[in-house]
């Protein structure tokens, strides 16, 4: 029970998978096997962008790390925006373990409107860059990165006048 | 530059579970479902699969990778990308955990207005893209 709770939900999802397939290995092999085809077919386009968004998270995280963030993007509101929109998308999941952060960057002068357009940039995420741009292409997930990271700026904006005049 | 890589690692790390399950998972349903069922289910109604992608609430990697499986099968652009926006900024599901966290008026706000603001976001990019 104890091991059982060390394993992540995402592994837990893998093994899962893996058992389906395997039982399907045994009710229905050409199934099985066409199905592991496609999957290889995917796999091997993935791997090189794989290997570059890690090459490009490595960068990030030399030259990118918290202290130089709140050194250089805690000043005025213009950097607070940056820092929303910059923390949402370096920040990773679970969600739930950035809501004390939230509530205490809301008592420094983070208003609601901040913490939307943080929300909504964890929608851009970096690990998933792989299958996005196997997808849809370079262009079209830059394209799309550039409107939401605006999106989410217009929306924090949105947010403090609705919750100015309700609250 | 060694804690750097080491926390790239360990991120990419945490996701790829997830990522190859979700293949997995994807190459099985590719080959058993017909091509059909998404043009059916996904019906170019760009405010249903905008609400489809609302109560998902599901990490990004897998609303990439059934977007794209939609896409193939002839789904218009417009309606992945509100499906793929709402999947990742609407998280219906989530408004009573997010209410305790930061207050139910600004949960159905941001909800709300992240719901719009997908529709929104959908068609500037198929626009920028198409002229770019």
């Amino acid at each position: 029970m104890l091991q059982l709770k060390k394993i992540s939900g995402a592994w837990f999802f893998f093994i899962l998978i893996v058992t389906l397939y395997l039982f399907l290995f045994f009710v229905n092999p050409s199934l099985c096997i066409s199905s592991l085809i496609f999957f290889r077919q995917i796999l091997i386009k993935i791997i090189p962008i794989f290997l570059l968004v890690w090459f490009l998270m490595v960068i990030a995280n030399y030259f990118i790390t918290p202290k130089f963030v709140f050194k250089y993007f805690d000043k005025n509101g213009v950097n607070k925006w940056l820092f929303a929109v910059i923390g949402g998308i370096l920040s990773e999941d679970p969600i739930y373990m950035w809501y004390p952060l939230l509530a205490d960057l809301r008592k420094k002068g983070f208003n609601y409107g901040f913490v939307a357009c943080f929300l909504y940039n964890r929608a851009i995420k970096l690990p998933v860059l792989p299958a996005a741009i196997y997808y849809f292409g370079w262009k079209y997930i830059l394209i799309l990165a550039l409107i939401m990271i605006i999106a989410s700026i217009s929306q924090g904006v949105i947010i403090n006048k609705l919750i100015k005049e309700k609250l | 530059m060694k804690k750097a890589i080491i926390k790239a690692t360990e991120s990419l790390g945490k996701v790829l579970p997830l990522i190859l399950g979700t293949i997995l998972l994807v190459s099985l349903l590719t080959i058993i479902i017909p091509e059909s069922f998404y043009t059916r289910f996904f019906n170019k109604n760009i405010i249903f699969d905008s609400f489809i992608g609302s109560i998902s609430a599901g990490t990004p990697i897998i609303s990439y990778i059934l977007g794209g499986e939609m896409l193939k099968q002839g789904i218009s652009l417009i309606a992945v990308t509100t499906f793929l926006v709402t999947w990742v900024t609407v998280g219906f599901i989530q408004i009573p955990t997010e209410s305790i966290a930061l207050g139910r008026k600004f949960a159905i706000l941001r909800n709300l207005s992240a719901f719009v603001l997908s529709i929104i976001v959908a068609f500037t990019t198929v626009l920028i893209l198409n002229i770019v």
